[in-house]
């Protein structure tokens, strides 16, 4: 991939990164952070990718594991942040 | 599928994950934020099926569907019965460790990957995507296991404390020029055996780096292995030529440190001295000298009697309290006063628990009422016009060592300030020291009243002495 393009992405996410967290109450701290936990789990994506250009059982093996353990990553984080955030919401809506 | 729509539609994730972080930073969009993320996750997964990434620098492309495509479904399928279960059945005050395994499974996965791309590319690969490669094995690996080590921590697996041995900063150094070292080996020599010691050499490091680190400090840890977890998926996507890894990963790496930063503030630790403790700390001698110094204990009925003539009463709830699930017994003794004209409140440390706003969720969870949830900066000028503060199996967060001992472990730490208050009731299990394992003075001062025992039990007990004045 060209460099610069890399380098530009990266440098404008780091950028929204910063940004779009910066005010965030600690109430929120552990769902964000469980949520954001989640979001790395589309490394799953990586794997799959990986399994695919498999040649070796080895390699097939490795990337097979590296699916399983990314998709509880990533179901697993969001569901566990929705569990969280729903006793929030019932909390809100009786309060109003 | 082309690859301009491939693209595309990973950018539309990039763009969901964006939305989804935004959402969560609210309180209003959380739940949504949460699923718009969930959402990009699924989009980003579904499209991957329909289009065949070339591999290394041969830009032809194998026909769908993918290779292995029922081996890839079935690992698919094992990590759904694995994960969702795992998310759904966990207490909620378990939640964090299991957060924390999450983001150690994580980092393992991008590991893996970076290291079969490794092997699949063999002598093809460029320097730049080896240097990627090992950041992402080495990054991943230390996510790995030093998750693992968080995860035993808040288990209690093994101590809270931190465990510094004889030696210990020379050992982690020499552990991170080893790595170093190795990592420059991978770079050179281009092999399988390079790569394997790397790994073990990362995972070494990993746990090495995490146990000096006390309980207090662990989330702080889980947070910042959190947004490694995320740089290097980002790198894993630059060697996989997938701008939507580069992308969620990036920006889970950036707000993952924001965030590992805010929580070092919301808890008055400086980053710097919680990732380098093990540096600095000295062997401590056995905090634990048994001193056979009075409390003073009281009954239920003595702590009825003191909240029958109170006027105000703050509670402040701890881990312990969710440990006994007793969540909806103190919203039943808090109404019980409420009803007998007591301005009731309670004062929620914002790491209350495990975690920050760890308490506000598992309060929730019994429906207190959210105007009744004090944060620290609230309350805390208010104890000086309170009669009662009952501290409900919290500890660190009301020890009055984080103002009057420099030195201690949680030095510098806002606390609620409970001291302040005309009367002190603690429910406790025991004598037991709190997470951070510090003694707590405030617990021999005469105004403080001890109550032992199972904090629900405890508490049941209160109420119906209550009932009964």
């Amino acid at each position: 991939m060209d460099a610069i393009a890399v380098i530009s992405i990266f440098v404008l996410a780091v950028f929204v990164g910063f940004e779009v967290v910066s005010k965030v109450s600690s109430t929120l701290h552990t769902p964000l952070m469980s949520g954001a936990n989640a979001i790395h789990g589309v490394i799953l994506v990586g794997a799959i990718i990986v399994a695919d250009h498999s040649k070796t059982n080895l390699e097939l093996g490795l990337s097979l594991a590296a699916i399983v353990l990314a998709t509880i990553n990533m179901v697993g984080g969001f569901v566990v942040t929705d569990r969280m955030l729903e006793m929030f919401k019932g909390k809100k809506g009786g309060s109003k | 599928m082309s690859q301009t729509l491939y693209d595309l539609i990973g950018l539309a994730a990039g763009v969901c994950f964006i939305l989804a972080l935004k959402g969560l930073s609210h309180p209003k969009s959380a739940r949504r934020g949460n699923l718009i993320g969930a959402l990009g996750a699924t989009i980003a997964t579904l499209v991957v099926f329909l289009y065949v990434t070339p591999s290394g620098e041969s830009t032809e492309s194998h026909s769908l569907p993918l290779h292995n495509l029922g081996w890839i479904l079935g690992a698919i399928a094992v990590g759904l019965i694995i994960g969702v279960p795992a998310a759904r059945k966990v207490q909620m005050t378990q939640m964090p460790q299991l957060v924390a395994l999450f983001n150690g499974v994580g980092g393992g996965a991008a590991a893996l990957v970076a290291i079969v791309e490794y092997l699949n590319l063999g002598s093809t690969a460029t320097t730049a995507e080896v240097i990627f490669t090992v950041f992402t094995v080495v990054v991943g690996c230390v996510s790995f296991s030093g998750s693992i080590i968080t995860f035993m921590k808040l288990q209690e697996l093994m101590t809270t404390r931190p465990v510094i041995f004889p030696g210990g900063r020379f050992v982690i150094a020499a552990t991170l020029a080893a790595v170093l070292g190795s990592s420059v080996w991978v770079v050179s020599a281009l092999g399988t055996t390079p790569l394997v010691v790397l790994a073990a050499l990362s995972l070494a490091f990993g746990i090495l780096f995490v146990l000096p680190v006390g309980g207090a400090d662990v989330p702080i840890v889980i947070s910042l292995l959190n947004a490694f977890t995320g740089l290097t998926v980002a790198a894993s996507g630059y060697v996989l030529n997938s701008t939507l890894l580069i992308i969620a990963g990036t920006l889970v790496g950036a707000s993952g440190t924001i965030l590992t930063r805010l929580m070092a503030e919301a808890m008055g630790r400086s980053l710097f001295g919680t990732l380098f403790g093990a540096f600095t700390a000295k062997p401590q001698a056995a905090t634990g000298v048994a001193e056979e110094r009075p409390v003073r204990s009281g009954s239920p009925d003595d702590v009825a009697i003191l909240l029958n003539y109170a006027r105000r009463v703050v509670i402040v709830p701890g881990f312990g309290l969710a440990v006994a699930q007793a969540q909806h017994t103190v919203r039943e003794l808090a109404d019980l006063m409420l009803s007998k004209g007591i301005d009731v409140a309670y004062g929620i440390h914002p790491v209350a628990g495990r975690m920050p706003g760890h308490m506000n969720v598992l309060l929730a969870e019994a429906n207190v009422p959210y105007d009744q949830l004090a944060e620290m900066e609230e309350v805390n000028p208010t104890f000086g016009q309170t009669d009662v503060a009952i501290v409900i199996g919290a500890n660190d967060v009301v020890n009055p060592a984080a103002q009057t001992t420099p030195g201690c472990p949680i030095y510098g730490m806002p606390i609620l300030e409970v001291s302040h208050a005309a009367n002190v009731i603690f429910l406790k299990r025991s004598m037991r020291p709190g997470f951070a394992g510090i003694e707590n003075e405030l617990l021999y001062d005469p105004k403080t009243m001890l109550l032992f025992g199972d904090a629900k039990a405890s508490l049941t007990k209160v109420v119906s002495a209550l009932k009964a004045l």
